[in-house]
């Protein structure tokens, strides 16, 4: 009988803790939404979301406002594109300057630590500050800048998307493999090196998913900058919406859907080449 | 420290910051140009030995010497100078899987090239004659291109130490260079690595988990145990009383390549001619 405790999984009692941990946790915050299922249901809520939905069909289909569209679309577009390249600027240098696995000092820990430290956390806050602030508040200031256009639309997707892609590029790094980069530092090899020779390889598939999928984000994130006079689909959607014009809305929404999809399928296809 | 010698350790101890002690007051010299076979059962501290000559990890008390400066005193530049002419074969070769062969060979330089080399590298191999000739001493030259993860483990292992070759290191390391090997060809790239110390005159130290390709191939062997050296002769005095001794926690037998018996020949032959 006495080894039957012995058998009994560790782990158990504090993942049971953990779980309620979780629940204690969401239930305040599900609370403090008033987030009620039910009244999704319940009759008069039925009736408003039928109503709203049915002023989006029948969709618009005349070749004039296809036409501003697909126009809409290619500027949508190149403000997304322009905006990752701006973005994939900014957040590559931060994103190898934060990742600890990258750092000669480390290991030892040898000289140089403290100021690999110095260098690492205002990089590491310069990241989160770039992130934390909403594109549409980094538009507006880029507005005053450089005026009204998709030029302040690139920058305010530059700057916030910078931030994000540079923590977690820095993230995908440090949860691969990294003992091929460790392996160079320790043969003497540089910073940059270690990174192509030892990392880039090993994560590129994942990095290369995660540019592609916050590619798609800025295409959506540029209907915010619609409101800032950006262009693309975001105008057109502000437009149509301050027309009341459901149909219109919906025919823009679709567009969003294909290029969705789009983007899925560039993602799936540079994974399978950089397999 | 004495310019004949290559590695001085003084009172060297290692513990983990778990707290597990992984060498113990270790004193040990080793001169230019020795080989020097390390063995020993696993968990011995074989591999926090080798790591911390190859200035990977920081003893925590007591000093060392490597290639002639203590690494601990030397400031940034000097120290991964100090780290370019060490090359340490590593057990599982820290290689990505998405890497070409020939990349992996000519990464061995990355310590001593600048850093447009390395990066024009990567764009077109800069010395791909010079990968090939390693990959040839490992016969395996024509995997000069293909993609790691296309190899077999021993394969891939044989590329690790192409890289150390490459490199040309003053000292040499290697972690169970051979693990994955097979028996025939192990003796071969052990044969290699021999080769490449006495014709440069560089010292090797090398870990091995088959203590026969270490009596056979190495002029001394240190046997490690609980990280303390058990003894430190040349392989004719090492008696088959103290390897029974040396493994006796890990089990009944002395851990050879294929599992043979060890040759219980007299002491004075057992070391085969270098190069047969």
């Amino acid at each position: 009988m006495n080894s039957i405790p012995r058998l009994r999984d560790p782990a158990a009692a504090p993942r049971l803790l953990l779980a309620v941990c979780i629940v204690a946790l969401l239930w305040p915050g599900f609370s403090l939404t008033e987030f009620d299922p039910a009244a999704l249901f319940d009759e008069r809520g039925r009736a408003t979301i039928v109503k709203f939905v049915g002023t989006f069909f029948p969709l618009e289909t005349s070749p004039d406002f296809l036409g501003l569209v697909l126009k809409s679309t290619f500027e949508t577009l190149a403000i997304a594109t322009a905006g990752m390249a701006f973005a994939i600027l900014i957040g590559w240098p931060l994103a190898l300057v934060v990742t600890r696995s990258l750092s000669i000092s480390r290991i030892g820990p040898g000289p140089g630590l403290m100021p690999g430290r110095l260098v690492r956390m205002p990089a590491r806050f310069a990241l989160m500050f770039f992130r934390s602030i909403p594109e549409i508040v980094w538009a507006l200031l880029f507005v005053r800048a450089v005026g009204l256009g998709p030029a302040a639309g690139v920058l305010a997707i530059g700057v916030t998307y910078g931030g994000m892609l540079g923590k977690v590029y820095s993230e995908i790094l440090e949860s691969n493999d990294t003992r091929p980069a460790t392996a160079l530092l320790e043969a003497g090899g540089g910073r940059i090196a270690a990174f192509c020779y030892g990392m880039w390889p090993v994560a590129l598939p994942e990095l290369v998913s995660y540019s592609v999928y916050r590619w798609e984000c800025a295409v959506r994130a540029s209907v915010i900058m619609g409101f800032v006079g950006a262009g693309g689909l975001g105008l057109q959607m502000e437009l149509s919406m301050r027309m009341l014009n459901g149909g219109e809305v919906s025919t823009i929404l679709l567009t969003f859907l294909l290029l969705v999809v789009l983007a899925d399928g560039v993602s799936a296809l540079l994974r399978k080449v950089t397999g | 420290m004495d310019a004949r010698l290559s590695v001085k350790f003084n009172k060297v101890s290692l513990e983990y910051p778990n707290g597990v002690r992984a060498v113990r007051r270790l004193d040990c010299e080793i001169r230019k140009g020795e080989r020097v076979a390390i063995i020993g059962p696993s968990g011995a501290g074989k591999t926090s030995l080798l790591r911390i000559l190859a200035t990977a990890l920081r003893p925590s008390s007591g000093t060392i010497g490597v290639l002639d400066t203590d690494p601990w005193r030397l400031d940034r530049g000097n120290l991964r100078r100090l780290r370019s002419r060490i090359g340490m074969v590593h057990q599982a070769p820290p290689i990505p899987p998405r890497q070409r062969v020939v990349t992996a060979v000519l990464a061995g330089r990355l310590g001593q090239w600048p850093a447009w080399r390395s990066l024009a590298s990567l764009v077109y191999p800069m010395d791909i004659a010079g990968a090939e000739r390693m990959l040839a001493r490992m016969e395996i030259a024509d995997k000069l291109f293909e993609r790691c993860d296309q190899l077999s483990g021993g394969q891939l292992q044989r590329v690790g130490v192409a890289r150390v070759l490459y490199q040309r290191p003053d000292l040499i390391l290697t972690d169970e260079p051979v693990s994955a090997v097979d028996p025939a060809l192990s003796d071969r790239v052990v044969g290699e690595l021999n080769r490449e110390a006495i014709e440069r005159g560089v010292t090797l130290v090398a870990s091995l988990h088959a203590v026969d390709l270490a009596l056979h191939r190495f002029p001394r062997v240190i046997g490690v145990r609980a990280g303390e050296i058990v003894f430190d002769l040349p392989p004719v005095r090492v008696s088959d009383g103290m390897l029974a001794e040396l493994y006796a926690s890990e089990s009944r037998t002395v851990p050879t390549q294929d599992n043979q018996t060890l040759e219980t020949v007299p002491a004075g032959v057992r070391r085969r001619p270098m190069f047969s």
